[in-house]
This record gives structure tokens, C-alpha cells and sequence, in this order.
């Protein structure tokens, strides 16, 4: 051996062209790699854009609540400070007026007022009623500020004070809503919640109603803002110069006499006095965060109050047994699909081929029926004056009266999906029954099993894979199932899904119905993980 | 080549086609999608509304979407995805509530967008209290009513009250209930002797309710829970149930148009209303189409057109003294609609403003009543 053979050994394997072989194999690999990436592309990413991202984002809703802060910046801050108790202070009443005043220009107050609605009933009316009436905080001092210098009517007045001189200047020609609002740095520094205010009067206006501020008299609140930050001490005028100096001097030296009216007692007062109830502050208060448990809590039957979690009162909890209700009668569709299944599979695999095909069209056959019309036909069959119990009565099985309930129960839901879903169980099971060799039942029997001996113990382990496939199909498929529980399932043979379908296309409480499906969801892939640790995934052929 | 003449032709006759419509008909749309309910009350939307609209103006064409139902939902989705493929929606008044205060609604000047009654009533008068929303135009006034058959055995008279339902003595046999709080709470209390006007304040206390539950406990297992509004008639066809409520149209068809042994039960009928909405967002062009349509298919006499098809009172005064026969059976409609006053001696008018705030608590109330 040459001491350059033995060199080799000792270093990195070194390929032709001197790099080390594991870097070369791993460079060839992942070119291969991305290959084989590149070719499934297309599927991925149709599959990811149309698939799981929306569902991602359904799901995801089950925890999203920014609405409220989003829609009430200042009163989730002021909020803080609250402790129960009785309703909160002027200074959280006054945040609330300037934010419902935006929103309700912006048309969200109600959308948030049905949010929390979910939560406690009747904020859905308060907030609508608010949003009529809120306009009218400030109109107290818009009038007295106006009676003061008829300067304060004027708009430009108002741009001068609170606009960037940039933003001024480029407004000379501007036609429409003109270029995006910008505030002046020195009204934000001499009169900082009148700057906050008008600058989201400014915005509010050119996006919602496309007018120039240059052209518009503030909202009443703003005029509320500007007493506010008069009447707070501090010296305004001296960030300003020219005219605006007397006019803000002016202001100041009036406002500790101008007629005042408390935020607070307008809303009790004026508005409704359910803003006294200290129920409704607590729910601002417990879904003031931009995440929220509260949903899950709801899909559980619990609650989220201002005191923390408790269970839901006896007389509104339904989710719970639903879900019970659900995987109990999901495992007996499968159960049932097995008993009626096993059977049918059995025979078509041992037929011969022409007489199996003629058959195998008969269990596709509903497959290609609308399952609405499959469903229908149950309700024909199995209702009260339906052919079921009309033959049984002329067979003289059962008298008039004694008419067997067959629907709007449980037992309709399980008769009619059990139907649906049998194909779902029969396919795999067929397939894998296929395969098995004839000779190992008859080895068995030649070896002097008996007929059932020979059955269960060589040829039915055999067919356990085909079990495995379809139980797994014919439950997942039933633990989501809607339409056909929604017919024939009447009041005690409705299931999960219902309950979301009505919170998705009727309440509109989608983050509930997220919540609901992601524990469902949860709940499947559990289950699909304890069936892989018994039976072993591995186990399972679709044929 | 002869082909490609005519090709090429085609192509600027088609041009010039364009360009003369956009002129004459300043910059509206010329499709229009429309959503309803499908089944018998579409077709007499059609009849009365569209056909004679698209008559008048040939460029338009209009799609019928059948979505009402999930209107609400899609129409979030859509606002949500910022694509909205509707133009016109018809939603009931609770609904048309809530699309609006979800923004997915337009708020509309009714005086502006709708035409005026003949003698010159203002639209907004002519429509009054109907107008249950800045967003809701209002179309037709149903009923949510009880029909019963007329040859159930074992019964003793004819029912006359809403409380038949739950006189199991005299009129034994199952009923059928729509499945959801509205109206049937507000039957089980005025069957319980709480009086008309008190029941909302009733039924706003946790007592109220339990009442109003115990009372629909008394007949829990004779009931039949329906979701559609097909699905009484049916029933009552069938002979499944001796008695139920559904729409009063329905029941119109039961038994008038199919002469079915079946009879109306007017008292404490539920009044509640349908009408259009127009989704937010649309384009300028789109909107401009969907007001000339609006300001065409409200009109005093295309909304008392309507109730030649279907048995449903027009939502304008002006409209009731035109209501004439059903098109193809030629009965008098007027008998048959929910407001004429013989039928309307007991009448409910469902409380929007109250069933928006107690909606979902009663409802999760009522879905835990029915599992148990």
C-alpha cells in the first residue's frame, strides 16, 4: 500500500475532482432535492394558497380580538386605571366619547357593539344608540368657543392651528380630499389632545366622505378636546405666533368661565343609563386585550367575565354535550358501517369478477345520487306516515298508533349516515380483501381449523388493515358531517357541525365557530394519534 | 378570409355598440347581479320586476343568485377578500340590521333613491315605520303564521287562537316550530297570559324566559323543529303534523295553488319584513345600475305587481289599493295577504331593536333547551 493510499484513509474520502466525497454526495442530493421541490411546486403552493392558508386564518380567528382596541384606543388605556366597582371616572367616559365619535363616523361602533354582544347582552343596542347621540359631546363648547371669536367656525382657522405648514402649502391647488392629512409638530406638543382629535377628524373626512379638512368645520368633540387642553394649565399660545397668539390667549383667559357639561353624566343622563352598569365596563375591560381566550372558553361552555373564568349558567350550556353527542354517534355510524360493511366486502371479493363489478356499481351507485336527494329519500322512508312504518303497520307488526319514531331523533341521523357513508367503508375494505390469497384459509382448514377458526384467526387479521382505512374514513367524515343531521336529525340528533354552521352564516360569531372547529379539529388528530400508537398507522391500507 | 371579415366586422360593430350605449346611458353598469331566495318568491320578483325592466332596458342582463339565506356571511367573506360580485341583495329586515351595522351594508337617502308614491308622497312616508334601517328598503310585509289541517282526527272544534298549539286536549296530533327563539317565545308567553304589550319587557328578565321555555316544555315532544321555510308545508301535506307555522306564502301555495286540506290560522301572526340592500363598495358604475333599479322595482305599482305571484302585502301604503288578482289563478289577492284587516285583528310586529341585543343569549338558551 502506498503512504499516499494510506494518507486518504486517514483524511476526508476525497472524490475525482478532490472535494471531500460527503460535500460532493450532499451537493448532488440536494440538487436533487430541489428538483424533485420544483416539480411539486405547482400542488404545494395551490394547495397552501388555497387550502391551508384560509383555514389557517379561519383558525386563527378562534383567539384574534382587536377590535375593541382598535376601535376604543383611549378607553382601553383610561380602562386600566378602573377597578370595578361602580361605572368609571369623567376622564374614561370623555376617552370613550372621542372614540365612539370616531368610530361611529367610521361605522364600527355597531360591529364592535355586536362583538361584545356575544358577550353580554345589550351592548349591540347601547352602542347604536351611543353612536346616534354621541355627536353631541362638545357642542357646549363648540357653541361658547364660537360666541367667543367667530374665528373658531372658520376651517382655516383649525388648519392653521393643527396642520404641518408642508401639508398647507400643498393644499393651494389640491381638488377632492386633497393629499393625506399631516399635523403640525408644535400642535402636538401645545395642544395635544385637540391635535390627536382633529388630525383623526382630517383623516376620518378625506377617506370617508372625500372633503378637504382646508374646507370643513371639526366635529363638536374636538371643540371638547380644545377645552380640555385649555382648561389644563398650560401656556398654548406661547408655541404660536401672529394671529393665532390672540386668538389662543383669547381662549384661555375664557375658558375657567364657560359653562361646563360632564362626559359622564351626559352618557348616564342623556344617552342610557346601562353605561352606569358596571357589567358593560368589565366586558370592555375583559376583551380589551388583542387576544382572547374567550371564544375557547365560550366553545367549552365556560366564560369570561371581569371577575375571570367561571362555568356558563346550567340553562345556556350546549357545547359540551355536543361534542359528547358527536363522537359518541360518530363511532356508532362506524360501528354500524362495519357490521353492515364487512359483510358486503366479504362477498364481493369472493365473487366472480363480472358478478363483483355488477355489484361494486350498486354500492357506488348513491355516490353519484346529490346526497340532498339521498337525504330527502330517508325523510320519505322513515318518517311517521313514511313506507317503513306504513309496512310494518299493514304487516300488522306494529299497530297505528305504536308508529316507530324513526326520525328527527338519533336514530334517523345514524340510519341515514350510516347509508351515506357505507361506500366509505366497503371501498377500502374491498380492496384489501382483493388481496388475500385464497390458499391460507384453505392451508388453515386442510390443517384442520374450523370454518370460523380458519376465518378469524387467518383471514380476518389479514383484513384488519382495510378496517383500519375505513373506520378512519367513515369517522372523520361523520365527526364533521352537517347537512344530513340538520334533516333528519331533528333537536337530539344534530351534531357539532350545526352549531358551527349557524355561528358561520347566521350569528356571524366566526370566532366562536374557529374556536369550535379548532378543538374539533385538535380532537381528530388526537384521536388519529392514539389509533396510530394502537393499531399503528402503518397498518392501514386504502387498498 | 370571408371569416375573418365578418370577424372583424363583428368586432367594431361591437365597439361601436359599446360606445353608443355608454353615451346614451351615461356610466352605468350593464350587468346586474341580484341575490334572493330562489323558489316561488324569486320568480314573482322577476315577473314584476325584472322582465319588465330589462323590457325597458334590452343592454341590461341580469344574474339571479339563490344566496339569500347565507347572505350575511358571503356577503362578509366578500367585503373581507375585498371583492363584492353582488350588486342587489334581498334579506329579511333582522338581517338587513345587522349588515349594516357590520358596514357590509350602503346607507341610502330613501327620498333620493326611490321614487315618490303617484299622488306625491315622499318615499320615506309612503314606506314609514318600514324603514327599519338607513340601509333597508323595504319590499314585502310577511307573516310568520300557523297552518293546520282541516281533516285531523280527534279533534274537537276548529283552532281559533295561537294557543291551539298548545291545547293537546282538544287538537291532539304533532306541530311543527321553526327551530329558533324568535316568535316561539313570544307565542308561549302571550299563551301563558302575559299580556301583548308586556312581553319584551317579559321576556328581557331571566324569570320571563324561564316561563316562556316551561311553557314550550308542555309540548317539547309533539314538536317538529323546522329549519326551512319549505319544510311545514310539507309536513302538514304529508300529514306528519296536524299544525305548524311557516310563512304565510307558503302556506298561500298549500292551499290555494296545490288545494291541499289545509287552513290559515291568522291570530298573533308574526309580521316581519324582506326588502333589498345594497352591498358596500360597489363601483360607481355599478351603483348608478343597481339605484335605476331600485327607483324602477320600488314603485307603488311594480310592488303591488308583485302580489299577483305571492301572497305577500307590498311594504307601501300607497301600494295596498292596487293589489289586484294572482296572475294565473285569478282569485282576489287582497284576502289572502297578511295586512288586509280581516286577518290582522292580532298582530305581532317582531322587535328588531330587542332581538338584535338578546339574539345570541336566548338563542344559546334555546339550543341548550332543545338538547336537553
Amino acid at each position: 500500500m502506498s503512504s499516499a493510499d494510506m494518507q486518504q484513509t486517514d483524511g476526508p474520502m476525497l472524490a475525482a475532482d478532490g472535494t471531500p466525497l460527503k460535500k460532493s454526495l450532499s451537493r448532488a442530493l440536494r440538487a436533487q432535492k430541489i428538483r424533485a421541490l420544483l416539480l411539486i411546486a405547482p400542488l404545494l403552493l395551490f394547495i397552501v394558497i388555497t387550502f391551508i392558508a384560509p383555514i389557517a386564518d379561519m383558525l386563527f380567528r378562534s383567539v384574534q380580538n382587536d377590535i375593541v382596541s382598535e376601535t376604543l384606543p383611549r378607553t382601553v388605556v383610561e380602562l386600566d386605571r378602573w377597578e370595578g366597582g361602580d361605572a368609571p371616572d369623567e376622564q374614561t367616559f370623555t376617552a370613550l366619547a372621542k372614540d365612539l365619535a370616531v368610530a361611529t363616523e367610521l361605522k364600527t361602533h355597531t360591529r364592535l357593539g355586536s362583538r361584545l354582544n356575544y358577550e353580554t347582552t345589550g351592548v349591540s343596542s347601547l352602542f347604536r344608540k351611543s353612536g346616534r347621540k354621541v355627536d353631541e359631546v362638545g357642542e357646549v363648547y363648540q357653541d361658547q368657543f364660537e360666541d367667543l371669536n367667530e374665528a373658531w367656525e372658520e376651517p382655516a382657522t383649525w388648519v392653521g392651528l393643527m396642520a404641518d405648514p408642508d401639508w398647507i402649502s400643498g393644499q393651494a391647488n389640491a381638488e377632492g380630499a386633497g393629499s393625506p392629512f399631516l399635523i403640525s409638530p408644535v400642535a402636538q406638543q401645545a395642544l395635544p389632545e385637540t391635535a390627536r382629535m382633529y388630525s383623526q377628524f382630517a383623516t376620518v373626512i378625506q377617506t370617508e366622505d372625500a372633503d378637504n379638512p382646508a374646507q370643513e368645520k371639526p366635529w363638536a368633540i374636538v371643540y371638547q378636546a380644545l377645552y380640555e387642553d385649555l382648561s389644563g394649565g398650560a401656556d398654548a399660545a406661547a408655541f404660536y405666533d401672529g394671529d393665532l397668539v390672540a386668538l389662543i390667549t383669547e381662549a384661555q383667559g375664557a375658558v375657567g368661565g364657560f359653562e361646563t357639561q360632564p362626559v359622564r353624566e351626559f352618557f348616564l343622563d342623556e344617552i342610557d343609563e346601562d353605561w352606569a352598569d358596571p357589567q358593560i365596563w368589565g366586558t370592555i375591560e375583559a376583551f380589551s386585550s388583542p387576544y382572547t381566550a374567550g371564544y375557547f372558553l365560550s366553545a367549552i361552555d365556560f366564560q369570561l367575565t371581569p371577575d375571570g373564568v367561571s362555568l356558563r349558567p346550567d340553562d345556556e350550556r350546549v357545547y359540551g354535550t355536543l361534542f359528547w353527542r358527536t363522537f359518541k354517534m360518530s363511532m356508532i355510524i362506524m360501528v354500524s358501517c362495519i357490521l353492515l360493511g364487512y359483510p358486503i366486502s366479504f362477498l364481493l371479493s369472493n365473487l366472480p369478477l363480472r358478478t363483483s363489478n355488477l355489484l361494486l356499481i350498486l354500492v357506488l351507485l348513491p355516490f353519484w345520487t346529490s346526497l340532498l336527494v339521498r337525504t330527502s329519500a330517508w325523510k320519505a322512508l322513515l318518517q311517521n306516515e313514511g313506507v317503513i312504518n306504513d309496512l310494518l303497520v299493514w304487516s300488522g307488526l306494529i299497530s297505528d298508533a305504536g308508529r316507530l319514531a324513526l326520525i328527527n331523533n338519533q336514530t334517523g341521523t345514524i340510519i341515514a349516515m350510516t347509508h351515506i357513508l357505507l361506500p366509505f367503508m366497503i371501498l377500502p375494505l374491498y380492496s384489501v380483501m382483493k388481496t388475500i390469497p385464497p390458499y391460507y384459509v384453505r392451508a388453515a382448514k386442510s390443517l384442520g381449523a374450523s370454518n370460523w377458526t380458519a376465518f378469524w384467526r387467518v383471514y380476518f387479521p389479514q383484513s384488519v388493515p382495510g378496517i383500519g382505512a375505513g373506520c378512519i374514513l367513515v369517522f372523520i367524515l361523520a365527526i364533521g358531517y352537517y347537512i344530513t343531521p340538520a334533516i333528519v336529525g331533528g333537536t337530539d340528533g344534530i351534531f357539532i357541525s350545526n352549531r358551527i354552521a349557524y355561528h358561520i352564516s347566521s350569528s356571524l360569531n366566526w370566532g366562536l365557530a374557529a374556536a369550535l372547529g379548532t378543538i374539533l379539529l385538535v380532537v381528530v388528530l388526537l384521536l388519529y394519534y392514539i389509533y396510530d400508537r394502537i393499531v399503528g398507522i402503518d397498518n392501514v391500507s386504502l387498498g | 378570409m370571408k371569416i375573418q371579415t365578418l370577424m372583424m366586422s363583428s368586432a367594431a360593430f361591437a365597439v361601436a355598440a359599446t360606445g353608443a350605449f355608454a353615451d346614451g346611458h351615461g356610466n352605468m353598469s350593464n350587468e346586474m347581479t341580484v341575490v334572493s331566495w330562489g323558489g316561488a318568491y324569486q320568480s314573482s320578483q322577476d315577473n314584476a320586476y325584472v322582465k319588465p325592466y330589462v323590457e325597458a332596458n334590452p343592454d341590461v342582463s341580469v344574474t339571479w343568485d339563490e344566496s339569500s339565506a347565507e347572505a350575511v356571511a358571503k356577503l362578509r367573506a366578500m367585503n373581507e377578500a375585498g371583492n363584492i360580485t353582488w350588486d342587489l341583495v334581498d334579506v329579511v329586515a333582522s338581517d338587513a340590521i345587522r349588515l349594516c351595522d357590520e358596514g357590509l351594508a350602503m346607507e341610502i337617502d330613501h327620498d333620493e333613491v326611490l321614487a315618490a308614491a303617484p299622488d306625491g308622497t315622499s318615499a320615506s312616508d309612503d314606506f314609514g315605520d318600514l324603514i327599519v334601517s338607513d340601509c333597508f328598503i323595504p319590499q314585502i310585509v310577511y307573516s310568520t303564521t300557523v297552518g293546520y289541517r282541516t281533516d285531523a282526527e280527534g279533534w274537537n272544534g276548529t283552532p281559533e287562537s295561537i294557543c291551539a298549539i298548545w291545547d293537546m286536549e282538544n287538537f291532539p296530533g304533532q306541530r311543527s316550530l321553526e327551530k329558533r327563539p324568535i316568535g316561539n317565545l313570544e307565542w308561549a308567553l302571550l299563551c301563558d297570559g302575559v299580556a301583548k304589550e308586556d312581553i319584551y319587557d317579559v321576556l328581557e328578565t331571566d324569570e320571563g324566559q324561564d316561563q316562556a321555555f316551561a311553557k314550550l316544555s308542555e309540548i317539547k315532544d309533539q314538536v317538529v323543529w323546522w329549519t326551512a321555510g319549505a319544510d311545514t308545508p310539507q309536513l302538514l301535506a304529508d300529514g306528519e303534523v296536524v299544525m305548524g307555522s311557516t310563512y304565510n306564502g307558503r302556506l298561500f301555495s298549500l292551499i290555494a295553488e296545490q288545494n291541499q286540506p289545509v287552513a290559515m290560522l291568522w291570530d298573533a301572526q308574526v309580521f316581519d319584513l324582506d326588502g333589498w340592500i345594497i352591498p358596500a363598495g360597489l363601483s360607481d358604475e355599478k351603483l348608478a345600475r343597481v339605484k335605476d333599479f331600485l327607483n324602477f322595482a320600488t314603485d307603488t305599482q311594480r310592488l303591488a305587481d308583485q302580489s299577483k305571484y305571492i301572497s305577500y302585502g307590498p311594504a307601501r301604503m300607497s301600494s295596498a289599493p292596487l293589489v289586484s288578482t294572482h296572475a294565473d289563478l285569478g282569485i282576489e289577492m287582497a284576502p289572502h295577504m297578511p295586512t288586509d284587516p280581516a286577518n290582522a285583528t292580532n298582530t305581532f310586529l317582531y322587535n328588531y331593536e330587542w332581538w338584535a341585543d338578546y339574539r345570541d343569549d336566548l338563542d344559546a338558551k334555546f339550543q341548550a333547551w332543545l338538547t336537553q
